[in-house]
This record gives C-alpha cells, structure tokens and sequence, in this order.
C-alpha cells in the first residue's frame, strides 16, 4: 500500500510553522517513514504532482499568489489543515488591515526612512504578485478541515495532529497543545 | 442551619446558597464553574459580557446578575450554552484586533483562556479588522484599543476601588469605545498600581517595562484553565 502524501506550503507566513515541523527532532525519521512529502518547501518541489492526503498551510493571504496555490492546494489536498496564527488570523502581516493599501505601498516603496528608490516608482511588474486588499485567514478563501493555532504551534501540536489524522482520526488536541502564541 | 439558606441545582446537581447571593457566586461556592468575562471580585456585576449566561427554570440569565431564589433550577453545562459562549468568545476576538503572538498578556489573558477552554482553533465569524486607537502618553500605563472588549471592568474599578474616575465610554453600537477623562491617559490622575489597570482581563490596560516578565510556560493559563481554581477537580479538561 501507498504511503499517504503530505504537502506543505508557505503563503503569507515566516517559515517559523515549518521550522516547527522540523522540530519534532527524531521523530522526523518515524514521520518519513509514515509518509511521503509532495510539494513542500522542506524537499523543493515547487508544484503539487498528484492527489495529497493532508497539505499543510502556513500564512494567510496576502496577494494573488498565495490565493493561486492556496486554491491549488485544496484542489488536491483531502484534508487540507491551517497551521499558525497567520493562515488562521492573518497574523503579523494582518497588521496592515488597520492601513490602506495605498498608504502600505507608499511606505514600503517610497517614503520609508530606509528606502532608496531615485525613479519614485512604485515597482510593477507583471511577475510581481498583486496585494489583495487586505491579509486574509485561509478559511475566508477555501475550506478549511482543521486548525492547529499557535505561533508557531509547538513540534508537539504538529506531531500530535499528523499522528491522529494518519490514524484516520480527527486531530483532538489537549489543553496544553492549543495555544494562540 | 442558616434560615437564610436555600436549595436549588445547576446541572442537576443541588446546591446550597444563601440568600442575596447571585447565582455565580452561589456556584463558585458549590465548585461550579460558571464561565464570565465582565464579571470581577470586589465590584458590582454588569451584566455586561453575556458569556456567564445560564438557564433559569429554562428562561436565559446572566448568572452574575440573577439572585438566587428557593428551588431554581439551572442549566450551566450544556452543549447549547456552551455554544452560545463559544460564539460570544469568537464574536470577541474577530471584532477586534487580537494579535496574541506578540501581546504582553498572552498566558495571562481572560479572553484567550476562555477561547483555550472552549478548544477554539479558529473563530467562524469573518475578521472585522477595525481601526482603534493606542494611548501610549502616561508614563507607565498605556492603552492598546485594540484589545478592547468592553468589559467595562476598569471602569467601574476605577469608581468603586480607586476613588478615581479615570475611565468611561463613548459611542454607541459598534462605536463604542474605552474613552479617558481627559484629552489623553496622561491628563489623568491613573497610576500604574490602581485597581482600575489590574482589571483588564485582556492587554488593553497595561503598566510599561513589565511585559513578558513571566516566561512562557509559568503564565496564569498555560497548564489548567481558566475556571479550574474553582471547580475542585478537573483532572485533563
């Protein structure tokens, strides 16, 4: 029998959800032998190949690309899962809700104490996603099946989520497992 | 006996209370947790949260408000109020701006122990995102609005415990804010000791250059619930 396929992605988000994943130490050589990795940042395969059982999703979205994979993601995921504070809040980046976008770009691109930009131009180029209005939460886009919050939810919240869900469980966390920070 | 004693039960369950007792304070004596967010020792009830919401002979109470009477009987526990709690909670967190990985009161806070009670992973209403304001003037308490839930717990402290009359509210409906007596939190006579700060259940009110000062795992709700130093066991709830 086929091992059940996880894969994992990074929208809106730090990497610090996937830094946790790899923080279940040694019980990342029990969880390679559980299961094989589709697209995932962690082996650098850019575009999802076949039918996953549980996709990963750190970071909300926050422009038009996170929106494309986040829609891919749950094309071929069965469960698919928002792990972090970002992807289930918006998170840090959410910050800029409280500010329009105009005022965002103009900021960043030109008058940030920081910015050297002598053409005055905010850049856009085609291969530059566009920014959606505002960061949203993965579950006002797609469906989502489950949520593991925390930032980042702890190596054990992740390790105790994937073993119930590859038992055919739904993920039922204790106390001390669900936690916002 | 007490001739002011009386009966009724919560749950099922008979308990003794007394006379002039509301039904929270009845339960907390008889080791039931009611849930409540604008309910405080040392000051008058509000009525204000909702979340301590109980039925009453089936007629829903605010059980912090409610007093007592002989043979009442109430229904705390139950999948329907435990739901409507839940919606109170998450109704809490997307009306404002509640970003916990970076919030002093993290660990600490009443409005996120109670989403960590309930086993909130993610609320179901959509993120309103409002703007609210941050009065960082005083030179130790400050002001995150962002936080806000209208607890209105600082105000009346600040009343009843401290003598002063730092904080009110403004606006109506979904205008309405935490306003101070005064152009900004330094015109007033607050200070970091009042009662009023204290008795923020979440990181609006807090006093400067102590955030973080207990590390994660030793903070208030990291190992048992919130409500659990009431109930008299709740071994893995």
């Amino acid at each position: 029998m086929a091992k059940p396929k996880v894969a994992t992605t990074s929208l809106c988000g730090c990497f610090g959800c996937h830094m946790s994943l790899l923080d279940i130490d040694d019980r990342i050589l029990q969880l390679v032998e559980l299961v094989d990795f589709d697209r995932s940042p962690i082996n650098d395969i850019k575009e999802i190949e076949g039918q996953v059982d549980i996709g990963l999703i750190e970071g909300g979205c926050c422009n038009e690309e996170n929106l494309k994979v986040l829609h891919e993601f749950r094309r071929h995921c069965k469960i698919l899962i928002s792990v972090g504070d970002c992807a289930i809040n918006g998170g840090i980046p959410a910050l800029r809700n409280m500010v329009p976008l105009e005022e965002c770009y103009r900021e960043a691109y030109l008058n940030g104490p920081t910015v050297v930009n002598p053409a005055g131009k905010v850049p856009d180029d085609p291969e530059i996603p566009l920014l959606l209005d505002k960061v949203y939460p993965c579950h006002e886009a797609v469906k989502i099946d489950y949520h593991l919050p925390g930032c980042p939810p702890s190596a054990d919240t992740l390790w105790a989520a994937l073993v119930a869900l590859l038992n055919g469980k739904a993920p039922e966390l204790p106390y001390e497992l669900v936690k916002y920070d | 006996m007490n001739t002011d004693a009386i009966t009724l039960t919560i749950d099922g369950k008979k308990i003794e209370a007394r006379r002039g007792d509301t039904i929270l304070e009845a339960a907390d004596r008889a080791g039931v947790y009611v849930p409540r967010l604008c309910w405080m020792k040392d000051l008058l009830p509000a009525g204000g949260c909702r979340v301590c919401t109980v039925r009453v002979n089936g007629r829903p109470q605010a059980a912090c408000t409610q007093p007592v009477a002989p043979g009442m009987v109430i229904e705390n526990d139950t999948e329907e109020l435990r739901e409507l709690r839940r919606d109170l909670i998450d109704m809490l967190f997307v009306e404002g701006n509640h970003f916990c990985m970076f919030c002093e009161k993290s660990g600490n806070c009443e409005l996120q122990a109670l989403a960590y009670r309930f086993g909130i992973t993610a609320p179901k209403y959509p993120y309103l995102f409002p703007q609210r304001g941050v009065d960082a003037s005083h030179p130790d308490v400050m002001i995150d609005g962002n936080r806000c839930v209208l607890c209105g717990r600082c105000v009346r402290a600040s009343r009843a415990l401290d003598g002063k009359h730092v904080f009110g509210f403004t606006g109506r409906g979904p205008g309405k804010r935490l306003a101070v007596n005064g152009p900004n939190l330094a015109a007033t006579d607050v200070a970091a000791p009042d009662r009023a700060v204290a008795a923020c259940p979440t990181g609006t009110l807090l006093v400067k250059r102590v955030g973080y000062k207990v590390p994660v795992g030793r903070r208030l709700y990291d190992h048992s619930p919130i409500g659990s130093e009431i109930e008299p066991q709740t071994p893995g709830k």
